[in-house]
This record gives structure tokens, C-alpha cells and sequence, in this order.
């Protein structure tokens, strides 16, 4: 048995209609391929970055009024969420205080101490976290979109002095790393990103790692590169250890909490220890960071 | 289309990229996350037909685009194959279907998940694929399936039904 079309003329008002939806959505296509080759290469530096920046910009007091309508629903829902982890909570902060005050006095001494050992050997230093750097308080104006991106836009930009590879802090720590810059804003790629690693140090130990991003998981990471000998414990604090030498510095100043240690583990064939890190940030419900500006740089 | 009903879809095509970056971007619930103006593309596309779906899919793919400083014209090519898609799916096989609505929904952010992945890694991205393809995808699925039926009857008052699609294509049996 054959079939054939009861209408043969390929441009007949419905072949018409076909041609024209093929032409539109190929050249939707094609527009499309254009920009995401264009946008790629070119990145924020380019002519179609500065195009990106400016429709960023006219954008962003949409997207601000938007976000300003929904906070008091969000703020709402997360009053709700934590009451539910109230008690416990309560419990494990009382708790938390109390360790804290006994070792808020121990570091409180060994700061004196420490400050008068540098003075006596005028002791040269790398960029530190806080006191080199003064942080710029930017709200979060856009969220990742989808599991394929781990990035938040915030609320500053170049005209605030903000620059390509200035590190972003929470109140709980690092967040991560400010990776394109537009007039008011500026894109922020978050530690959970596969992209990112930080030479950081456990701070009991001093045993020296890079924190990055743990495969096949959303947030947490791994402090690799940790060698054997090195007594990491579960609960150890992780934060930045910062470098700086023949006039380089490490992006991260040394001192910005990480997290904390949940596991550590080793096997024979491994040259180093796997060390995971579960971070103090919430990445998923930051609402403002601090985006921290060299007091070097002019202002 | 008319240019009062084209615009009053390139204004619910905006608004919901605006919801969907400033807002609904930022719930996860069991480690989904609704994607309102994927639904939205969809649902323009069911109802207004295969051009105007892709067209209002790459707008507001743009629009997601400037808002996240992310790559330009990722988001826009996935969404115009979607509208294109869903609006296809209208003017052919989904006459006389029961739920189109869910089907499309369901099936369109398996496919539009797959293919972002595919895009973010030819670009370089780092993406971990047990999260993006399993561990998220699922719920996603299940958060749109369920924000389907306010996005579509909302968007449905406020853009209307096309009245007829044209006819699909016609054939006779010759031997």
C-alpha cells in the first residue's frame, strides 16, 4: 500500500507556512549559535561583553524589584523552615558558646604572644583576611539557574572598584571568587564549582591541601592533596592559607574559614590522604557577601 | 498574532525570567528546583503554536542570560527549541490528546536537562553528572509537573487560546 500527500505543491499556503516556521526557527538557532560562540570567546573583555554588561545593567532594577516583592515571602518561609530546627539548635549553640569562650581566652593570649614575636623579628607577611582588605556588602540579585551552574550575581560592580579574581566572603566564610565584572554587577563563581580550587591549611595542624569541589556531588569538598603524615582529625577547621612570594600572592587571603573536616580517610595505593570538608557556607540560600577590595587598591 | 497579544507575551515570557532568576531559582526542594519559565515557554507554545513559541522561548532565554551573566545564548537555544517544540507538538499529535499539558512539561525538561548538560560540556564546563542528570533532574521534573497547572492556566488567561491550528498534513492511500 502507498501513501502520498493530498496537496503535491511544496509552497502552497500550508508549504508556505512550513517554510516559514523552518526559516524563523533556524535562524533563532543560528542567532543563538552565533552568540553562545561569540559570548564564549570573546568573554567579558570583548565587544559582546560590554553589550552583555550594558543589557545586565538595564536589567538589574527589574530584577531587584523583583527580588525586593518576594523577600518578605522568602524571609517568611525561612522563619517558618527554622523554627522546626529551633530547640535542637539552641541545644548545640549553648554548647558551642561555651567551647568558644574557653578558647576565645587560650587565642586571645597567643595573639598577644604572637604579636610580639613578630615585632621582635620583624616578620614579613602575605595578605591576610581581615586586616588587608575591606569588605564591600553586595546583596545577591540573581541565583544559579540550574545544576549546571554554580554562580550568584551580585549587587556591585566595576563602578564600586570591584575587580576580575577578588575573592567573596560570607559571614561564615569563603564563598568564592568575583569571575566578571559589569557597571553594579558582577558575577561571583561559588567554591562549589568544579573550577575552583583554594590552598588552604587545617588549622589544628597546619597540614597544608587544596580544597576544591568533590566529584560527583553538589557542595561538598575535598581538602586534596594532603599528605599521609598529616594527623587530620573529623571536626578540624579549614580556612585559606594564603601565600606570597618573588611578588605573586595567592587570589585568597590567608585566614577566611572554609569548613570543616567530616571525614578522613586513606588507603595503601593513595599518595594522599582524602579529606572531606563540609563548608560553612550555605551556597544555596546566600542572601549578601562581602566582596573583599586590597586596602592597596585605589579607591 | 496580534501586536497587543505579542506583547502581552513578551510580557509574561519576561516576567517569568525575572521570577525564575530572581526567585524560583533559589528554591530547592530535594535538591530540584522549579524552572517557571521553562513551563511558561511550554505552555506559550501549546497555546500560541510552534513561532511564537520559539521566538518567546529565545527571548526569554536572553533575558535569563543578561540577568545570570552567563554565557549569551545558551538558555535562548535550549528555550527556543522547546517552544518550537511544544508548539509543534499543538499543532500535530497533541489534538484530541487528554494531557498534553503534562507531557510536554514532563518530557520537555527531561530533554531540555540533557541538552544543556550536552551544551555545558562542549563549552567546558565542569559539570558533575550524576547530580545534574539524576540527582536534580527527577525532582525538577516532579516541581514543574506540579507549577504546569497555574503557569498554563495563568498564562492561558492572559495570552489566550489560539483559535485553530492548521490542519495537520493529509495524505490518501493511492494502491
Amino acid at each position: 500500500m502507498t501513501v502520498r500527500p493530498v496537496s503535491p505543491t511544496p509552497l502552497g499556503p500550508r508549504g508556505a507556512g512550513a517554510l516559514r516556521r523552518r526559516l524563523v526557527v533556524g535562524i533563532l538557532v543560528v542567532l543563538a549559535l552565533m552568540l553562545i560562540s561569540l559570548s564564549f570567546r570573546s568573554g567579558s573583555d570583548g565587544s559582546l561583553g560590554g553589550i552583555h554588561a550594558a543589557g545586565a545593567t538595564v536589567l538589574r532594577p527589574f530584577a531587584v524589584g523583583v527580588e525586593r516583592v518576594a523577600q518578605p515571602f522568602r524571609d517568611a518561609y525561612n522563619w517558618v523552615d527554622s523554627l522546626f530546627a529551633a530547640r535542637s539548635e539552641a541545644e548545640r549553640l549553648r554548647q558551642e558558646v561555651e567551647d568558644l569562650r574557653q578558647r576565645a581566652i587560650q587565642n586571645e593570649f597567643a595573639r598577644q604572644q604572637n604579636l610580639t614575636l613578630r615585632a621582635l623579628l620583624e616578620y614579613r607577611d602575605g595578605p591576610s583576611f581581615p586586616g588587608d582588605f575591606h569588605g564591600l556588602p553586595a546583596e545577591v540579585t540573581t541565583r544559579p539557574t540550574g545544576a549546571f551552574t554554580q554562580a550568584v550575581v551580585v549587587a556591585v560592580g566595576s563602578d564600586d572598584g570591584v575587580r576580575v579574581n577578588d575573592p567573596v566572603v560570607a559571614p561564615e566564610g569563603l564563598v568564592g571568587i568575583v569571575t566578571r565584572v559589569a557597571p553594579g554587577l558582577s558575577r561571583v563563581q561559588l567554591l562549589s564549582d568544579q573550577q575552583l580550587a583554594v590552598p588552604s591549611l587545617d588549622l589544628r595542624t597546619s597540614a597544608s591541601g587544596i580544597v576544591r569541589h568533590a566529584r560527583g556531588t553538589r557542595e561538598t569538598l575535598v581538602l586534596d592533596r594532603v599528605r599521609k603524615e598529616d594527623r587530620v582529625r573529623v571536626g578540624d577547621e579549614i580556612v585559606t592559607a594564603g601565600w606570597a612570594a618573588s611578588g605573586f600572592s595567592s587570589l585568597y587571603p590567608k585566614g577566611i574559614p572554609v569548613g570543616a573536616v567530616t571525614s578522613v580517610g586513606q588507603t595503601d595505593t593513595d599518595l594522599y590522604q582524602q579529606v572531606q570538608v563540609d563548608p560553612y557556607v550555605d551556597f544555596g540560600a546566600l542572601d549578601a557577601v562581602l566582596v573583599l577590595i586590597p586596602e592597596t587598591r585605589p579607591r | 498574532m496580534t501586536a497587543g497579544l505579542a506583547l502581552r507575551a513578551a510580557a509574561v515570557v519576561f516576567v517569568a525570567a525575572l521570577f525564575q532568576a530572581a526567585i524560583f531559582s533559589s528554591f530547592s526542594i530535594y535538591a530540584g528546583t522549579p524552572d517557571v519559565l521553562l513551563v511558561t515557554v511550554i505552555s506559550l507554545g501549546l497555546l500560541r503554536g510552534s513561532v511564537p513559541g520559539a521566538v518567546l522561548g529565545f527571548a526569554g532565554g536572553l533575558v535569563v542570560d543578561l540577568l545570570t551573566l552567563e554565557t549569551l545564548g545558551l538558555t535562548s537555544l535550549v528555550l527556543t527549541l522547546v517552544g518550537f517544540w511544544a508548539g509543534r507538538y499543538a499543532e500535530t499529535t497533541a489534538r484530541g490528546r487528554l494531557m498534553p499539558l503534562f507531557l510536554a512539561v514532563g518530557v520537555m525538561t527531561v530533554l531540555a536537562g540533557f541538552f544543556a548538560f550536552a551544551l555545558h560540556y562542549m563549552l567546558g564546563d565542569s559539570v558533575v553528572v550524576r547530580h545534574a542528570l539524576f540527582t536534580t533532574l527527577w525532582p525538577a521534573v516532579l516541581l514543574n509537573l506540579i507549577v504546569a497547572v497555574p503557569v498554563h492556566a495563568l498564562v492561558r488567561t492572559l495570552v489566550g487560546k489560539r483559535t485553530t491550528f492548521q490542519p495537520a498534513g493529509q495524505v490518501e492511500l493511492v494502491a
